[in-house]
């Protein structure tokens, strides 16, 4: 058992994914809502771990492992896109890339 | 002293930081000196001679030189992270420093042992992780300059660190195989006996001696600390400079000094991984060779002492005498027991980091710059492939006996 | 005060300023530094938790390479500031109070739930960091399959990174 209790674990993870909604959600620049996803990955990652400190198991400490490769395949190719669209469109900015009828 | 005997981790932990902080500024500085030198000397000339006797007082000539120049921040740039950018890559490249081992763990004094500041279980990814770091140094560096070629300069060069890093770290993967921990410590036990015994030269059971890993270290080290030949983003724009081109005086030396501390840092994971570390390449068994310390020592105060009776009179006179007193003392003080059971350790470590430096020198002196692409392309199609077979090669010999004995 | 409860907040109100920083800043590089500095002090709660390896693999992939990534496409693209426009202020008025009250509520779930008291109150298990061995044993045993998915899974992105990066000729 770990000396600070794993809640206070549980609710920073809440908080930092609580932030990285927030970031999603007001921000207009691509590539910082990108990084807020990162952000909320980040912040399960830290759920992972805590519970599997909790549990005295080392199932969670894989499935952060796995989740960090997939989010850096994922990224790769996010960012590879986003370069795309740059060329294509000249903005970064989120309403400008809107070709959606609503 | 109460609180000295209650909180004996503590202490040492502070003592062995400013301990290493101490040793760590004063190598960072001579180190300048012992480039200059050799490559001078390669070049069929003397180099500094003239400030102090042989040039010693050079590092500190520049030193002063850095501080008083005028430190201008170019107009435009990002302020906090045109600040940020040196310090950050200075103190990465000194943290690296804390997991070295520079002598045997029984070396120990209030109970903890003294010649390692910190004795990590997973000692080797702790320093790739700060390793890895130290791109945005550089990256940061080019960007906040507010200037096409740093830009173009800092960018380079971190592509040029993150290829690297991957050839850095599937060369070092065979040494963690046949050591089969990540412990420094455990790694230069594995590794005792003779000369023999190091991962680099022994041919045992289940055991590949690593030259093709140590070798492909090497060249990828090189490449990592941006040092010749694979020097272009900081040495071909060094008619504009490269990403550290808008920076002056003390922020100019941090960078410097971040160099030379990853060279540093690479030469001591090399001495660790492939040479030893700090094991003596004699056999155990002879112990008269447990003097060999104190005899170097007195043999260079003796060449010291000719020197000072032979060379130009006034001050370098002086100096020289202080030296050739100071290499008289600590060479008696090794005589003592105490202080020879301390000092085996070390003298072996450093003087392996020694010739892995002079090395990296001598490289620098000798070979011209590689092109981008072609740098690009010798890491990517060359190291990469290298590192991999040797893994592949280093993991089938050391499970022969399991496939052997299944068949 | 112990030693474990300074770094744990110490690295919690780190983690959180940062996050904030992210959301507050007005260059994409200050919310990509931000970022870098939540993984850093994340990775130091991974080891007060005892998982020194993912610690280290974080620090590795996340805050070395990923990061670096980020960094390189806001340099080479010259992401600029954040514009002001009206519907930007839509999602202020309405998302950030919604925001936050999810932030809020979540928080409170964990803290007062039946599985966070039990948790807080101690649910077995010793205070030893889990060796790198161990880690490798299960990853390399249990989890073979999804292993090997994943290298399959980087060969895809390294692909499709390749693809879509390539100038038309």
């Amino acid at each position: 058992m770990s000396i600070v209790p794993i809640s206070y674990y549980l609710v920073l993870s809440a908080v930092l994914f609580g932030l990285g909604i927030i970031a999603f959600v007001v921000k207009r620049n691509i590539i910082t809502i990108f990084m807020a996803i990162e952000l909320m990955l980040n912040a399960v990652n830290l759920a992972f771990v805590a519970f599997a400190r909790a549990h005295n198991q080392l199932d969670g400490l894989v499935f952060v492992f796995f989740v960090i490769v997939v989010a850096a395949a994922e990224s790769a190719v996010g960012l590879a896109i986003i370069i795309t669209v740059y060329q294509n469109r000249q903005t970064l900015n989120l309403e400008r890339i809107n070709l959606l009828k609503f | 002293m109460d609180f000295i005997t209650q909180h004996p981790v503590l202490v040492v932990s502070l003592a062995k930081i400013v301990g290493l902080m101490f040793v760590l500024m004063t190598t960072l500085a001579y180190l300048s000196w012992f480039e200059r030198k050799v490559i001078a000397h390669i070049q069929s000339r003397w180099g500094p001679y003239y400030v102090g006797a042989h040039g010693l007082l050079q590092p500190l000539a520049d030193g002063v030189k850095f501080l008083f120049k005028e430190d201008l921040t170019p107009p435009g740039a990002d302020r906090f992270v045109y600040i940020l950018a040196p310090m950050l890559a200075l103190t990465l490249a000194m943290t690296t420093l804390a997991l070295i081992p520079f002598g045997p763990p029984s070396v120990q004094w209030l109970g903890e042992s003294t010649l390692i500041v910190a004795n990590s279980s997973i000692g080797l990814m702790v320093v790739f992780a700060i390793t890895s770091m130290g791109v945005y140094g550089i990256a940061l560096a080019g960007w906040s300059s507010n200037s096409k070629y740093p830009l173009l300069g800092g960018l380079r060069s971190s592509a040029q660190m993150i290829s690297y890093e991957v050839a850095l770290t599937l060369a070092v993967v065979g040494v963690v195989l046949l050591s089969g921990t990540l412990n420094f410590n455990e790694m230069i036990a594995h590794q005792s006996g003779a000369f023999w015994h190091w991962n680099i030269f022994y041919l045992g059971r289940g055991s590949f001696p690593q030259i093709i890993g140590f070798l492909c270290y090497f060249m990828a080290a090189v490449a990592e600390t941006n040092r010749a030949p694979f020097d272009l983003p900081e040495g071909e724009t060094e008619l504009v400079g490269g990403f550290h081109t808008e920076y002056s005086s003390f922020k100019f030396a941090m960078f410097f000094m971040a160099e030379y501390a990853n060279m540093i840092t690479v030469s001591c994971l090399a001495t660790i991984l492939f040479f030893g570390g700090w094991l003596s390449p004699f056999p155990e068994s002879w112990t008269f060779m447990r003097y060999l310390p104190p005899v170097g020592l007195l043999a260079l105060a003796v060449y010291l002492a000719y020197d000072t009776v032979v060379l130009a009179r006034g001050i370098a006179r002086i100096q020289l005498i202080v030296v050739t007193t100071g290499a008289l003392v600590i060479g008696l003080a090794c005589l003592h027991p105490v202080v020879l059971a301390i000092i085996q350790g070390p003298f072996w470590f450093l003087l392996k980091v020694g010739l892995i430096m002079f090395f990296y020198v001598w490289t620098r002196a000798t070979l011209p710059r590689l092109r981008y692409d072609q740098l690009m392309s010798f890491g990517w199609k060359f190291l990469l492939p290298v590192a991999l077979a040797n893994l592949m090669i280093t993991a089938l010999v050391k499970i022969w006996p399991l496939l052997v004995n299944r068949g | 005060m112990t030693l474990p409860f300074i770094v744990f907040f110490v690295c919690a109100a780190l983690a959180v300023l940062a996050a904030l920083t992210l959301i507050l800043a007005r260059e994409p590089i200050h919310s990509a530094l931000a970022l870098v500095l939540v993984m850093v002090s994340l990775a130091v709660l991974y080891l007060l938790l005892g998982a020194e390896f993912i610690a280290a693999v974080q620090i590795i992939v996340y805050a070395g390479a990923i990061m670096v990534l980020f960094v390189f496409v806001i340099m080479l693209l010259n992401a600029g500031v954040e514009e002001r426009t009206d519907y930007s202020k839509l999602a202020k008025y309405a998302g950030l109070p919604l925001g936050i009250f999810l932030l809020l509520a979540l928080a409170y779930w964990m803290l007062e739930s039946f599985i966070g008291k039990q948790i807080a109150n101690g649910l077995g298990g010793t205070n030893a960091s889990v060796s790198t061995r161990e880690l490798s044993a299960q990853l390399f045993q249990k989890y073979l399959f999804p292993f090997e998915a994943t290298s399959i899974l980087i060969l895809i992105a390294i692909l499709g990174a390749l693809v879509l990066a390539k100038k038309d000729e």
